[in-house]
């Protein structure tokens, strides 16, 4: 009996292990060719670590090439598109969640509508759109963009959120004499502030990692995003895998701040909303 | 809801008022998102529609005319659009079916508590966390023979005759996107099901034990019967979101290496992207969201037979 638990026991933790090395490997390998000095690349092929390390593709990508300009833009566009989204799906998200309404139905069918379609199938229309504008090649337009794309998903994740706040809380305050919004600004909004926040990371994600649109409407390198940035630079420079890594790896920081962050979120959140129903 | 009724003290015409605003306040609330989503996705899908019946090139100043059905007549004939066709069934199969099972795996590791249980949750669903276009350009890092170990491994194992890029080779490479999709799918299964066992009520494993069921047992008539509803879902959109899924596959192979790799979607981005033909990408993407519209009809109603027989 004690064996068999213990071979259980061990199964378990070897799977376990064999799950972490394929989740980190890749992750790993990346990081080891960024530090790898270019006259080891090729002379020591696979090894696990290099003999030596140095930062000189970090120190490259940092000072002379336009990396910093690209981590700028992804920094403007997924800050606001985050913002913004949050405050808009915080709004209509409440809407959904303690009002009943005509139009509820409709506004829901609609957003479910747009978690649907290709949304490939809008990179042409959207580009003849904006084109006039002025707003192609333009962070402002890649900000109108993503958050429309952002904005349902968000709104039910918010709308998830207030449902899980008692409304005796704002009729108490409206007895007082506050208005909703008064109650709703005042005691609830400060009540959601780590769905807020859970909220924010999943957008600045999403727009951080958009690549299809960024690709269509930006050309230049001045208003390029971190991948469109990085892949023209692979394209261009396709030897350089070293300062072509160090690029990948400053790409990935802000991405795992933001899971690191809202990572012990993700399971309790979304057992809560499957506890309820 | 209403809330006059609480203050029905005031005059009528303040309860009016009251009754007006409370009526309008919903929409107030939900305005600026109903009209971000109607000015940037719903116009632009309706102009897109229209776009699949007209020609519209970008470089060409004299395109635009309505020309009906010629781009289905076009398409019909589009050998590299079936072939798209058959590589997304291909890349969506393969990539669920391997993102659920493996998701699923690591969803029962991590439902028993175990010490250090909160770090290796963090771990391994670190992946989903990694940009799309950045897993897509590690893995092809990966396969590269030059700085990638993968097809030295695979040499070393004699299952490659030389270490070579699997994503150059016709008859593998649609093997890279799909692995590389696989490692960044598996947390999102892996998260939902995770979140769905602990939902199950565990006195009902405690009563099974008693009564004498065996892990196999328990799992079969506890823990997949509970958790058949949220795989049907997930499964469900998550083929939806899969088959329209084209960063991997651009930013790995572009389609290539002679459109063995190229699906429906990065074929409408090609189309709108490189050569610029905006009526022709449109009106494969009609096609596209015909089919999708099909497939998840074809699953409703099959969810429907398949309760009205019980």
């Amino acid at each position: 009996m004690t064996g068999k638990r213990l071979f259980a026991l061990l199964a378990h933790r070897l799977a376990i292990l064999a799950y972490i090395v394929f989740a980190l490997f890749p992750l790993y390998w990346l990081l080891k060719v960024s530090v790898t000095p270019n006259k080891l690349l090729y002379s020591e092929g696979i090894r696990m670590w290099p003999s030596q390390t140095s930062f000189e593709h970090f120190n490259f990508v940092l000072r002379h090439s336009d990396f910093p300009v690209f981590f700028k833009n992804s920094l403007i566009v997924s800050g606001s598109t985050a913002i913004i989204v949050t405050t808009l799906s915080s709004l209509a998200g409440y809407a959904l969640s303690r009002f009943s309404f005509r139009g509820k139905y409709w506004l829901v069918a609609l957003m479910l509508l747009t978690q649907m379609f290709p949304l490939v199938m809008l990179v042409a229309p959207i580009f003849k759109i904006l084109s006039p504008l002025g707003l192609t090649n333009s962070l402002t337009g890649l900000v109108i963009v993503y958050s429309a794309f952002n904005v349902p998903f968000a709104t039910f994740l918010m709308q998830s959120f207030f449902d899980g706040i008692p409304k005796d809380l704002e009729e108490a305050a409206m007895i007082d004499g506050a208005t909703q919004f008064v109650a709703f600004r005042q005691i609830i909004l400060p009540l959601t502030l780590p769905g807020i926040a859970a909220t924010l990371g999943f957008v600045f994600t999403a727009a951080w990692s958009e690549l299809l649109f960024s690709l269509m409407l930006i050309s230049g390198n001045a208003a390029a995003t971190f991948p469109v940035g990085l892949l023209s630079f692979v394209s261009k420079f396709s030897v350089d895998f070293g300062q072509m890594m160090a690029a990948g790896v400053l790409a990935l920081i802000p991405a795992c701040l933001f899971f690191l962050l809202i990572q012990r979120y993700l399971v309790q959140g979304l057992t809560a909303g499957a506890v309820k129903g | 809801m209403s809330y006059s009724a609480v203050r029905s003290d005031g005059p009528p015409r303040t309860r009016l008022r009251k009754q007006l605003a409370d009526a309008i306040a919903p929409y107030l609330y939900s305005a600026p998102t109903l009209i971000l989503i109607i000015a940037v996705m719903l116009v632009p899908l309706v102009v897109g529609i229209s776009y699949a019946f007209r020609d519209i090139q970008l470089l060409n100043p004299f395109s635009g005319g309505f020309i009906g059905l010629d781009h289905f007549r076009t398409l019909s004939q589009d050998e590299a659009f079936f072939r798209a066709l058959r590589n997304t069934l291909w890349w969506t199969g393969a990539s669920v079916f391997l993102q659920f099972f493996l998701g699923l795996g690591l969803a029962l590791l991590l439902d028993k508590p175990f010490y250090g249980r909160g770090i290796v949750q963090a771990l391994v669903f670190l992946p989903w966390a990694v940009p799309s276009f950045l897993a897509g350009l590690n893995w092809s890092w990966l396969f590269n023979p030059v700085v990638g170990p993968i097809p030295h491994w695979l040499f070393a194992m004699g299952i490659m005759s030389e270490p070579s890029n699997i994503l150059s080779d016709p008859q593998l490479a649609m093997w890279g996107p799909i692995v590389a999709n696989v490692w960044w799918g598996i947390p999102f299964f892996a998260i939902t099901l995770l979140a769905a066992l602990q939902a199950i009520p565990r006195d009902l494993y405690e009563a099974a034990s008693i009564d004498g069921a065996g892990p196999f047992q328990r799992f079969f008539s506890i823990t997949l019967p509970f958790l058949a509803p949220t795989i049907a879902i997930t499964v469900l959109l998550r083929t939806v979101w899969i088959s329209n899924f084209a960063d991997l596959i651009i930013v790995m192979t572009n389609g290539g290496p002679a459109d063995r790799t190229q699906i429906v979607a990065s074929y409408i981005f090609t189309q709108a992207f490189k050569r610029l033909d905006f009526g022709y990408a449109s009106a494969i993407a009609l096609v596209l969201l015909v089919l999708l519209i099909t497939y998840s009809m074809l699953i409703v109603v099959l969810r429907q037979w398949l309760l009205s027989k019980d």
